[in-house]
């Protein structure tokens, strides 16, 4: 009974979708306040009845219903509740659920937070996002239901969900990504209302903007967990893999940050109005593209999610859809679009459109890196892979030369700065970051190397330069404290920002060049030494979890004989689809993780296959990570996206 | 990632769990080959495998290429030799690194032609947009003068005056 409600509230949930695409749309073209004012009901009884669906499933979750097939598929009476919940999200239709959860989440929110939009304004966004609801729910409903029975007779027991997935990382990352990628909808439909309407000026990127920074900030910290969840759950110890999955995450990401960049400039100086536009609807479309990617199966032919052809093809159409009617509108209206203002050659809308250009290239490179093979298969040109070799040649290279614009960007102003002023500013940075840079392998390593003096020199770049560009802000304030508040909150967002750049620059530098990793086989009192430490095994002794059994080791881990921490790597076996899980163990720190991953008894279990790895300022990684979206959210809080409009244009014009 | 973790939990179920890697059976006489051997392991594909080098694969075959690795290092082969020996049994598919050939020129030298096509038009703005110089007032103020305007036009539609 449950699940038929699930399924009845979806369909409910369909119908008002489509009213909401079409009758705030249709008020705003015909000036009809009545039918415009429906817009902010629709959103909410829309979401209120994903909410009802959503319930439902987890109910049947919940109590074990194994008649729903996604249910029986996808969880076990063993699991423990966290995991049947979020076991939800564990395969393609409740993942899909769980998006168009989040889709609906946000169009509510935009129905709720934009008091200051014009209503026909409004009601067009929210028409938009109606559009791509009735697009995904309908996708929901035909393909992938998951509130489908096994009628009359269904199995006893669920199948279980993929040990893998049995972890924290499964509750938190899934919903952080989508809320990112799900999130640029946002932006995609002012980008869309604003054709519609032709209001292409500052205000619309003012509106546009806090959405896309908070969304843009949810799909960063989603790529940050599942880059530190793939590392302490895979047991390799790696951290980013450029697998296509990864690259259809990335992709929207580095188009967001242009987007939120040029946002800023839109905003700020109302120029790029058009790249800006353009920028939103790609970021959308990648969103949508790395979901057919992932789906559909052309790209990893035994995937677990991409079970069908059929859905593959839906997705293709509504990326066609959006895309092709989107880029249309572009095409018509955005000609007519026209910048205000002027700026010169050394000036930081110039610098933001030089970052503009490099976060495309990397988006494209990501994209013809991850396409490329299925190119050349489809030419009858033979198999070829494209792997890490391959973008960290390419991408290496193009993210330092960003990095160092990104330093002179924060020295230079609006409009125009002079050549004087700009190295006044940088002279120091530059010289101590250099330095610092040649130092650092000295001090911390062997010797000189080339990889870390660039890869230091400039991550402190970024930051001294950021640093020095903000005491710079105080040499003409009277009190420290009233410069301090003058200063907006965008501005403290931007500062963070960048710094986590510098941050996860410094860990990818640091962990790819010192690490060490050594595979052993050891028996009981065997020990290693590495980095320094002493690592020695004790043993392993049999646990029991709630529905696994585990072999578990005792690792001693000393240091110059003093005793550093025991790790407890595990090799579990789960009951019932009887697989074999690693379950690393680590010991976390700021400027060092001590790694352990458990292998397989040889020798009749007298000696195992251990692996331990050393990994030096991992954790800057996904902390730079972590500082990135804060940064975004900051900006988004700030004050002016909360005042009245009016009152905020009276204080300026 | 989460799909990522799913495509190696089915690798897990396809590729029977041999060990976990390579275990130090390896044996090398200097540490340099050992080095080697590790960049090798990183850079080749597994053939059998959806998505995996044959330094983290549990399948037979990356084992076996392994031990081939380690056989012929020790046999002093250089590093294009071995990678030869590879493709020549198992095709460019188990080259992470593809090689710069006609068919890859695009893939290669495309990411340098976008840059600097993305500069070039960057200089077009930029002359474009030095034409036309206008005075509006300095650093530090959010909105135009014109902006402001049409924020106000904006506003004052607001209040049910339609186009």
């Amino acid at each position: 009974m449950i699940p038929e409600i699930g399924e009845f509230a979806l369909i409910i949930a369909l119908l008002l979708s489509v009213v909401l695409a079409v009758v705030p749309m249709y008020g705003a073209t015909t000036a009809n306040e009545m039918w415009m004012s429906y817009a902010r009901p629709l959103a909410m009884g829309q979401f209120l009845f994903v909410i009802v669906s959503f319930i439902c499933l987890g109910y049947a979750f919940a109590q074990d219903d194994f008649s729903v097939v996604y249910v029986a598929q996808h969880s076990n009476s063993q699991m423990p509740i966290q995991f049947k919940l979020s076991a939800i999200w564990g395969g393609h239709e409740g993942s899909l659920l769980l998006w168009a959860l989040i889709l609906c989440g946000w169009t509510f929110a935009v129905s709720r937070f934009s008091k200051a939009l014009p209503l026909d304004m409004l009601a067009r966004v929210l028409s938009v996002m109606g559009i791509i609801a009735t697009g995904f729910i309908s996708f929901l409903l035909i393909t992938s239901s998951p509130f489908e029975r096994y009628l009359p007779r269904f199995p006893a027991d669920g199948a279980d969900l993929n040990p893998l997935l049995q972890d924290f990382g499964l509750i938190v990352h899934p919903p952080m990504l989508y809320m990112g990628y799900v999130g640029f909808s946002v932006a995609f439909a002012f980008a869309i209302a604003a054709l519609l309407s032709g209001r292409m000026d500052a205000a619309w990127a003012r509106w546009s903007r806090p959405w896309t920074n908070v969304a843009w900030a949810f799909l960063g910290l989603g790529i940050t967990l599942g880059s530190w969840w793939a590392y302490y759950e895979l047991g390799w110890g790696g951290w980013w893999f450029w697998d296509p999955v990864e690259n259809a995450s990335l992709m929207p990401w580095l188009v967001g940050t242009a987007l939120v960049h040029s946002l800023a400039v839109t905003e700020k100086r109302g120029v790029f109005k058009s790249w800006t536009l353009l920028l939103a609807i790609f970021a959308f479309s990648l969103s949508l593209l790395g979901t057919f990617l992932v789906r559909s199966g052309v790209l990893t032919s035994v995937h677990a999610f991409a079970s069908d052809p059929e859905r593959g093809f839906f997705i293709l159409m509504l990326l066609a859809i959006t895309m092709g009617g989107s880029l249309t509108l572009y095409a018509f209206k955005a000609p007519s679009v026209k910048s205000e203002s002027s700026f010169s050659w050394l000036s930081r809308e110039v610098l933001l459109l030089v970052n503009n250009v490099f976060l495309t290239v990397m988006a494209v490179t990501v994209l013809l890196g991850t396409l490329y093979p299925l190119l050349i298969d489809a030419l009858g040109q033979g198999k070829i892979s494209v792997g890490p070799p391959y973008f960290n040649a390419v991408f290496v290279p193009i993210m330092g030369t960003m990095a160092i614009a990104m330093g002179v960007s924060v020295a230079v102003r609006w409009r125009e700065t002079s050549t004087e002023t700009v190295l006044k500013t940088l002279w120091l940075p530059a010289v101590i970051s250099l330095l610092m840079g040649l130092i650092f392998p000295f001090v911390y390593g062997s010797g000189f190397d080339m990889r870390v003096f660039l890869g230091i020199s400039v991550s402190l770049w970024i930051i001294s330069t950021v640093v020095s560009e903000f005491i710079g802000k105080f040499r003409n304030a009277q009190t420290l404290s009233s410069r301090l508040s003058q200063l907006s909150m965008s501005y403290y967002g931007m500062m963070l920002a960048h710094i986590g750049v510098a941050v996860t620059a410094i860990g990818i530098t640091l962990v790819s060049t010192y690490s060490e990793e050594r595979d052993m086989r050891m028996a009981k009192g065997d020990s290693v030494e590495l980095a320094g430490y002493q690592f020695t095994f004790q043993g392993t002794q049999v646990v029991k979890g709630a529905n696994y059994m585990a072999d578990q080791a005792t690792i001693e881990v000393t240091e110059d004989g003093q005793s550093v921490v025991t790790l407890h790597p595990e090799k579990r076996r789960y009951n019932v689809k009887r697989n074999m899980m690693t379950e690393a163990d680590i010991d976390a720190g700021l400027f060092r993780d001590l790694y352990v991953a458990l292998g397989e008894p040889l020798n009749e279990g007298e000696a195992w296959a251990v692996r331990v790895h050393y990994k030096p300022y991992v954790r800057w990684l996904w902390l730079g990570g972590i500082l990135m979206a804060l940064g975004g959210l900051l900006t988004a809080a700030d004050k002016r996206y909360r005042k009245s409009s009016r009152k905020q244009e009276s204080v300026h014009a | 990632m989460l799909m990522n973790k799913l495509t190696l939990g089915l690798l897990v179920l396809f590729c029977s769990s041999v060990s976990l890697a390579a275990i130090d059976v390896y044996q090398f006489d200097d540490p340099e080959k050992e080095k080697r051997f590790q960049e090798l392991a990183y850079e080749l594909r597994c053939p059998k495998c959806q998505n995996q080098n044959i330094a983290d694969s549990n399948a037979e075959i990356a084992k076996d290429l392994r031990t081939k690795i380690q056989q012929m290092l020790v046999a002093d082969k250089t590093n294009p030799e071995i990678i030869d020996y590879m493709v020549e049994r198992y095709g460019d598919f188990v080259l992470y690194e593809p090689r710069v050939k006609p068919q890859t020129y695009l893939l290669w030298y495309g990411p340098a032609l976008f840059l600097l096509l993305g500069l070039a038009i960057i200089l077009w703005v930029i002359r474009g947009r030095r034409q036309s110089k206008e005075s509006t007032a300095g650093n530090g103020v959010v909105l135009t003068t014109t902006e402001a305007k049409q924020l106000d036009a904006l506003l004052n539609t607001k209040k049910g005056k339609q186009s």
